[in-house]
């Protein structure tokens, strides 16, 4: 579904990723885990084009998008859930969404938006609310809800936990789970190793810009040296 | 009752200019509202909407056509065709080659192209002014004939009713069309709106765009009212437009209208009750004062760093 082969990424002139090569196929749900500044928002940016990997290739779905603008990139299956939410904050909870199916017809929209207040009833209730005048939680709910709007067949997921309370994350983790079964394949990326590792099919550990680890999430949450660095020994 | 018609008197005058500097502000506010630059531009826009409507009302009446609302709407649909090209153009040209450079680079691209239109307005238009037929004679009065009398002019009651459209027109298309919406979500955050697919150049295109025809509409209206036009009839409006996008916080439509409507009534009283020599120095005053004291306008809201 999605491959990346050995992506070199810049900012300016620091090199963010050295060589990184990720494979996440069909159906799966794959989490990637690592340190502050390890580079795993960048990966993700660098799949949707923002920034473009100055070397190396990155295919979704056989197709090489390696150097296509974000727009065409996310237009084609795809949607994120990016670091911080990211939700317009003046627009509608209701509008959010519009926003995300933004390329849909209005009948496919009205589907897709009752699919969402059905995983997060709380969205129904806020319909009408500013989106910034809301929790975090349901900012996250928000922010999930949006990017399922334009039906995306693969959901890139940065940090969806960050900041939420115990309870939220929950709820959070569950609707992931609940997205496989859709057959949504899913990317996330997550601090919460522990919870990250048991959802996921597989797991790759991103130290400075290089893949350390890439094995089955069972195996991950067992091995010794993952349960020192990321899960508090 | 005298002194009260001589204050209605400002008042409409007031509001007659007002409204067309918000129709103009506007321009300004939406560009800086998405790209978070003043295009100074903009006054030449007008302007040249103000000589293609002189172009196309002098070719009607060439050909003989002399209805008015014909004539009128003619020209006000070249206008804004041509002022909207424009915008388009400028954008392409100047801003979106430099566009994510430092700050000073679009605005120095900007005052360059400002200088460029202008002068290339003098080079194919002439540097003097030239008239611009009324059109729309006549008003109301208001006073007995031996006092002071109050008019209002039809000409006045066109441009408020024709700013009135277009911002009826303008708050619709922007809080209930899909594209208006896309606007809203740029100007909060463009790149996540890159992320959801959006093409976000056509979405600045269309910013531009807008901004454009409305600023045409004023130039048509000013032009009649004032009776003549010269390339730098874009110069001082632009600024006064500006002024008033700054006054109402830059970035908020509401906010452009109303700053034009203060500014405008603020100059007219100062005209009437003081000294028409005065009014710029009211203006460009409100404009430090609310700098110093409240730099995000009065509509404006304070850009919050999120976490």
């Amino acid at each position: 579904m999605l491959v990346l082969e050995n992506v070199h990424t810049h900012y300016g002139k620091i090199e963010a990723l050295h060589g990184v090569s990720v494979e996440v196929n069909q159906g799966e749900i794959v989490s990637l885990i690592g340190a502050n500044g390890a580079g795993k928002t960048t990966l993700l940016m660098t799949v949707c084009g923002s920034p473009q990997a100055s070397s190396g290739s990155v295919f979704l779905e056989g197709r090489d998008i390696t150097h296509a603008p974000t727009a065409s990139i996310m237009r084609s299956g795809i949607a994120i859930v990016p670091e911080g939410r990211r939700v317009f904050s003046g627009l509608t909870v209701e509008e959010n969404l519009h926003m995300g199916g933004f390329f849909n017809s209005k009948a496919e929209i009205r589907k897709s938006q009752d699919h969402v207040y059905e995983l997060f009833p709380r969205l129904k209730e806020r319909e009408q609310q500013r989106a910034g005048t809301m929790s975090g939680g349901e900012q996250q709910m928000l922010a999930i809800g949006r990017a399922l709007m334009s039906k995306p067949r693969m959901i890139i997921l940065d940090e969806p936990s960050l900041g939420l309370a115990p309870i939220v994350i929950q709820q959070i983790f569950e609707i992931i789970g609940q997205l496989r079964e859709e057959g949504i394949t899913v990317f996330l990326v997550e601090q919460n190793a522990h919870q990250a590792l048991s959802l996921a099919d597989r797991g790759y550990v991103l130290e400075t810009g290089r893949i350390r680890l890439h094995d089955t999430g069972a195996n991950l949450l067992a091995n010794p040296d993952v349960r020192n660095a990321y899960l508090g020994g | 009752m005298q002194d009260l018609l001589y204050f209605f008197q400002q008042l409409v005058n007031g509001l007659t200019i007002g409204s067309t500097y918000a129709l103009i502000a506007i321009g300004y506010t939406m560009v800086y509202g998405i790209i978070g630059m003043i295009n100074f531009a903009h006054g030449e826009i007008y302007m040249i909407g103000a000589y293609t409507a002189l172009i196309t009302i002098t070719g009607l009446a060439t050909l003989g056509v002399t209805w008015l609302p014909l004539v009128l709407i003619v020209a006000l649909i070249c206008a804004m065709i041509v002022s909207s090209a424009m915008g388009w153009a400028v954008e392409r040209v100047a801003y979106r080659p430099v566009r994510g450079r430092h700050r000073l680079i679009p605005l120095i691209s900007a005052i360059g192209m400002s200088i460029f239109l202008q002068n290339y307005v003098h080079l194919a238009q002439g540097s003097r002014n030239i008239g611009f037929p009324a059109l729309i004679h006549g008003g109301f009065t208001f006073g007995s004939s031996d006092t002071f009398q109050a008019q209002i002019s039809y000409m006045q009651i066109t441009i408020f009713i024709t700013t009135l459209i277009c911002m009826t027109a303008l708050s619709v298309f922007i809080s209930r069309s899909r594209t208006g919406r896309a606007c809203r979500a740029v100007s909060q955050d463009l790149g996540m709106a890159n992320l959801l697919g959006i093409d976000t150049n056509r979405i600045i295109s269309a910013t531009f765009v807008i901004g454009a025809a409305l600023a045409a509409v004023a130039g048509l209206l000013l032009g009649m009212y004032y009776g003549s036009i010269d390339p730098l009839f874009g110069f001082i409006a632009g600024l006064k437009a500006f002024t008033a996008a700054v006054l109402g916080g830059i970035g908020s439509i509401p906010g452009a209208m109303l700053g034009g409507l203060i500014l405008g009534v603020g100059e007219s009283m100062t005209s009437g009750y003081l000294s028409g020599e005065y009014k710029d120095v009211v203006s460009f005053g409100l404009l430090i004062l609310i700098l110093l004291f409240k730099p995000t306008g009065l509509l404006g809201k304070p850009e919050v760093e999120k976490i």
